[in-house]
């Protein structure tokens, strides 16, 4: 019979991994709710942000007014109707039945205004902006036509008649944004994002280990970044992105751009730019693009720039299909954030800190412009402008503000040029790929513009061999060195080349070549001197620590599959990170600058490792100088501190091993009665068997029939 | 010593397993003959012969008499081990992971895995002295949620059992009644192989989440963790010191797609207690999949995806040498 099926029982066959009691036997709702306050430990970013709340746009974002229309009669309608469409259809895609024009109903005339519905709030928004509108549109002698939102008659209704005057907010101390610049033992800091944690570790390269200084789950969605010098750490979210600093990493500032993908600072973390992109609306619309500057103190919103994509993209700006190359905006270097460019046809585009205006009102025009590159030390841009028919490719170096030009350069049949500034802004080097005779292959060459020196000598150079494909260049940071990786085999080879001789003079030098290195990235130490030549990727994770100034290789390593170099801010310490680009092995070894291994930490899933920066020494060079001269009687006073703490780390890892090792012990004992038994069990269960263990081995021949088949012998 | 290569298979191995004195060793594969060697020198004294699947596990009884096998054929199968000869078939409709025999080989536990409309399932079987008078109908066969059962011990004077699950979960069951005592998550990923200790108060887990774990057979606590950063599919622990010997690598699908050395297939060595890594071993060209130490810790063998077995004899200095 059917009807004795019990339903329960048959949805308990069905589902058997469901819950005791599904569907609705004993269910109880109350189960399956969190107990109000218990959030399973996940901290959620929303708690904060109850006591704002969010603001968004009614429905009627991308809703127009036009104003001041003719009054029509109703026999007229139709043919005004058309002259509104054809006024909407300047301002954009009008959606479908978008157009509503009303009727009085008593004077029988249209109202003499028009609601017009466009595709997007973005459209609505640059329609007010058109400069054919924006001061009225003369329709006829009598009627100027003007825009508004509609959303605009709700925002001014909704203002109050009355004045109150806005509560004052308490000053709340800051916590101390350099704190971790105290630290007593000098240690830097780095973060790591592993798994759902971003946890940033004090690096105690002297006890070999790392010391969490903080960490937290789930903090970002996509990726941290540190600000230039280290202040802040800059988390990203689907709202927006979040600033933390101090030593608890408390929120410092939120900044609302939806769905943000990258992030850039300002050198001196005045100021945050933020960027995303838009899906195009249609298949003709191409992609969206909307940078936002932010003061980083006040979380202002200073400037937004909107736009499609290829009026970004250009130039060195554009990277393959098309696609925005991050940053677009590059700021000019120096003690202060004062200008920050960028390149568009034929120009840049300087703007000006704090206003953030348009230098003097207008770019500046360069034809053909394909790249620039700032000074990082003070206002100074050096641009790189291509080839075009007769006039030949052209290097200017652009002062700014004045926009004079200190130093250029032409030059023909140029396929590719590269722009390398010197971190102290000593020199700049342009890579110059230039086309043979014939058109088929090129030659390098390195241009390299004493920027510092009196009337901005040019020094010109090339490898033995220019033939040679150059992989990479890297200037010496405080130094007057610098390596090129060149070769076309396999193994490349690194020249190291010096712009000054002992006594100063300019002229560049070959120091010394290293022939064929299983080497493909080159980082220098931040303090100059030590390089190590690092084969990443096809080359397994091949190390080498250079030393510069001797010409010796101090020691070579390996660090298997390392994906990333990085070196501390001070120069002390280098680590080697195998980061999630490889399925295993993820985690970080340290090693001290002369390549000794100082410890590894592994970590599952290591998304980013970055060391905090710290801003530049404010002492003044000369007192660098006497440092390092003097560094003997400097060093003295730490070096028994250091001692000491090694000891005492040696001792805490005897302390902590034997601390295991007794746990260990207490753990055995405890469970001492329960193996007592299982042994008693099994000697019961087995009986005289339980101790035999002896054996012997023994070789028995075995005798085995087949088949047998009788075949007669011969019969013939 | 230079370890010896057993060529028996030309699949992935699945498990190796020495017989209590340690003279012998089993050793079952993908492909359909388990094979016996001699642990001393890497001979081999024959194949059981008669299974149609790949083999995933074995059991030696105490006096080396029979062995079981359960193989992804959807039967388990005694053979007399010393000739070889099949003795008895249990049939079941669901490939079979797993088998054990109970202290004093009265009862065999298997466990068969999640197959078409079945959900995976542990079976008790009484396990007679005589084959004569085996049966094929379990004594107790009980169901399990989810989670492909991929090891069974008995503990508690055979009262209880416990089982490692995918999705890292231990469970200890009742063996009378069936019903679930207890439910642990100590792993994030699938563990693969569990061993347990020759004092049976604790077992080695290794699992996908490239940890091999020690927990406490008791509480199902963790007591010490074995991170590698590498798939880890078996972990034995040593009978004689404090080191615990790890196995696995990358995961087979992407080992060709880059350098050998990338793999991580070093049979790895870790300290019992301060969890640090002393020693590798290296040989497999692919993911180590099985490990076993020999009873007396002097050898041990590895199993791989290469379809090789290597038993490595202790050279002198790892008895001499004070690793810490």
């Amino acid at each position: 019979m059917v009807h004795d099926l019990d339903p329960l029982a048959v949805a308990r066959d069905l589902f058997p991994d469901m819950p005791p009691g599904f569907p609705f036997e004993n269910f109880e709702l109350e189960e399956l709710i969190l107990p109000s306050g218990d959030d399973m430990g996940i901290r959620s970013d929303d708690d904060d942000i109850k006591e704002e709340d969010v603001q968004t746009q009614s429905g009627f974002g991308s809703c127009i007014v036009i104003q001041n229309l003719p009054k029509a009669p109703e026999e007229k309608y139709e043919k005004l109707m058309t002259v509104v469409r054809t006024i909407a259809s300047k301002l954009g895609d009008v959606r479908d039945n978008g157009i509503f024009m009303p009727l009085d109903e008593t004077t029988k005339t249209t109202k003499g205004f028009a609601f017009v519905e466009l595709a997007r709030k973005e459209e609505a928004d640059a329609a007010l902006l058109d400069e054919r509108f924006v001061n009225g549109y003369q329709l006829d002698k009598n009627h100027k036509l003007t825009l508004c939102r509609f959303d605009d008659f709700d925002k001014y209704a909704k203002v109050p008649d009355e004045y109150a005057p806005l509560e004052p907010v308490p000053y709340k101390q800051p916590e101390n944004l350099h704190s971790w610049l105290a630290d007593k033992l000098g240690r830097d800091q780095y973060v790591m994002r592993h798994g759902d944690n971003t946890v940033v570790c004090f690096n105690d390269g002297k006890r070999g280990r790392a010391d969490v200084a903080f960490q937290r789950e789930y903090w970002t969605e996509s990726f941290v970044q540190w600000s230039p010098q280290g202040t802040m750490l800059a988390t990203m979210h689907r709202q927006g992105m979040a600033v933390w600093g101090g030593p608890s990493f408390t929120r410092i500032n939120r900044f609302a751009h939806p769905n943000v993908r990258l992030i850039d600072f300002s050198p001196n973390e005045k100021y945050i730019l933020s960027y995303t992109s838009h899906e195009p609306v249609s298949a003709r619309d191409s992609f969206h693009v909307l940078i936002s500057i932010w003061d980083v103190r006040s979380g202002k919103l200073l400037r937004k720039f909107e736009g499609p994509v290829d009026e970004y993209a250009v130039g060195s700006s554009a990277g393959p299909n098309g696609a925005l190359k991050w940053p677009v905006f590059k700021w000019a270097g120096g003690r202060e954030d004062l200008y920050y460019a960028r390149l568009g046809r034929g120009k840049i585009s300087i703007f000006e800190c704090p206003h953030m205006g348009l230098l003097g009102k207008e770019s500046l025009k360069l034809d053909g412009v394909q790249d620039f590159e700032w000074s990082p030390s003070e206002p100074l841009l050096a641009a790189y402008s291509a080839e075009q028919g007769n006039q030949p490719a052209r290097i200017v170096l652009i002062k700014v503000p004045e926009r004079t030009e200190i130093r250029q350069k032409n030059m023909l049949n140029v396929s590719d040029v590269k722009l390398y500034w010197h971190p102290q802004g000593t020199y700049l080097a342009v890579k110059v790929e230039a086309w043979t005779k014939t058109k088929k292959s090129t030659t390098t060459s390195f241009q390299i513009f004493c920027v510092k020196d009196k009337d901005v000598p040019l020094e010109v150079f090339e490898l033995k061999n220019n033939k040679e494909r150059v992989l990479n260049f890297a200037w010496e940071p405080k130094g007057h060195r610098f390596a090129v990786v060149h070769g076309d085999g396999p193994r490349p080879s690194i020249s190291f080349f010096t712009m000054r001789d002992d006594k100063g003079r300019l002229g560049v030098r070959e120091l010394k070549v290293l022939d064929s290195r299983a080497c493909n990235t080159i980082s220098w130490s931040p303090q100059g001197r030590t390089i190590v030549l690092a084969g990443l990727k096809n080359f397994n994770g091949q190390l080498e620590f250079f030393n510069v100034d001797e010409m010796e290789t101090t020691a070579t390593a390996e660090h298997f599959m390392a994906t990333d170099v990085e070196w501390d801010p001070t120069g002390r310490y280098v680590a080697t990170v195998v980061s999630h680009v490889q399925q295993m092995e993820n985690g970080v070894n340290i090693w001290s600058f002369g390549g000794r291994l100082l410890y590894s930490s592994q970590r599952d899933k290591l998304y980013q490792f970055s060391w905090r920066p710290r801003m530049p020494s404010l002492l003044p060079p000369e007192k660098d100088a006497e440092i390092a001269k003097n560094l003997k009687q400097y060093t003295k006073r730490y070096d028994e501190e250091d001692e000491q703490l090694i000891m005492q780390a040696d001792a805490d890892v005897l302390h902590e091993r034997q601390r295991g090792m007794d746990e260990w012990k207490e753990f055995l004992e405890s469970r001492r009665n329960y193996a007592a038994l299982q042994l008693d069990f099994k000697r019961e269960l087995y009986g005289a068997r339980f101790a035999e263990k002896e054996f012997t081995i023994q070789k028995v021949m075995v005798e085995q029939i087949i088949d047998v088949k009788e075949e007669p012998y011969n019969t013939k | 010593m230079r370890p010896y290569l057993l060529q028996g298979h030309e699949r992935p191995l699945t498990q190796v397993r020495y017989n209590r004195e340690g003279d012998l060793l089993v050793s079952c594969a993908k492909n359909l003959q388990p094979c016996l060697w001699s642990s001393e020198d890497g001979r081999r004294i024959g194949t059981y012969e008669g299974h149609n699947g790949a083999v995933w596990t074995s059991d030696i009884t105490w006096d080396s008499d029979r062995l079981i096998t359960g193989s992804a054929d959807q039967t388990i199968r005694i053979w007399d081990l010393p000739t070889g000869k099949e003795l008895f078939q249990f049939r079941h409709r669901e490939p079979c992971r797993a088998v054990k025999l109970s202290a004093g080989e009265r009862f065999l536990a298997a466990t068969t895995d999640a197959f078409i409309e079945s959900p995976p399932g542990i079976h008790i079987y009484n396990f007679a002295e005589n084959v004569e008078d085996q049966s094929a109908t379990p004594v107790h066969a009980w169901t399990v949620a989810k989670g492909r059962i991929t090891r069974v011990f008995w503990t508690d004077c055979n009262r209880k059992l416990i089982t490692s699950h995918d999705y890292g979960i231990l469970r200890r069951w009742d063996v009378e009644t069936g019903t679930m005592l207890q439910e642990t998550q100590v792993h994030e990923e699938a563990i693969q192989d569990m061993q347990m200790a020759p004092d049976e108060t604790h077992v080695i887990t290794a699992s996908l989440d490239k940890t091999a774990r020690l927990v406490d057979v008791e509480t199902f606590q963790v007591l010490k963790t074995y991170k590698t950063g590498r798939f880890v599919q078996s972990a034995a622990m040593s009978p004689l010191f404090d080191h615990v010997l790890l196995g696995g690598g990358q995961d087979a699908s992407q080992v060709t797609t880059t350098a050998a050395q990338a793999g991580g297939f070093e049979a790895r060595f870790f300290h019992k207690i301060f969890q640090e890594e002393f020693g590798r071993v290296r040989g497999h060209f692919g993911p180590i999949n099985t490990v076993a130490f020999h009873p007396s810790g002097r050898s041990f063998t590895t199993g791989g995806e290469d379809g090789y077995v290597r038993i490595h004899h202790m050279d002198l200095d790892y008895f001499t040498t004070k690793f810490f």
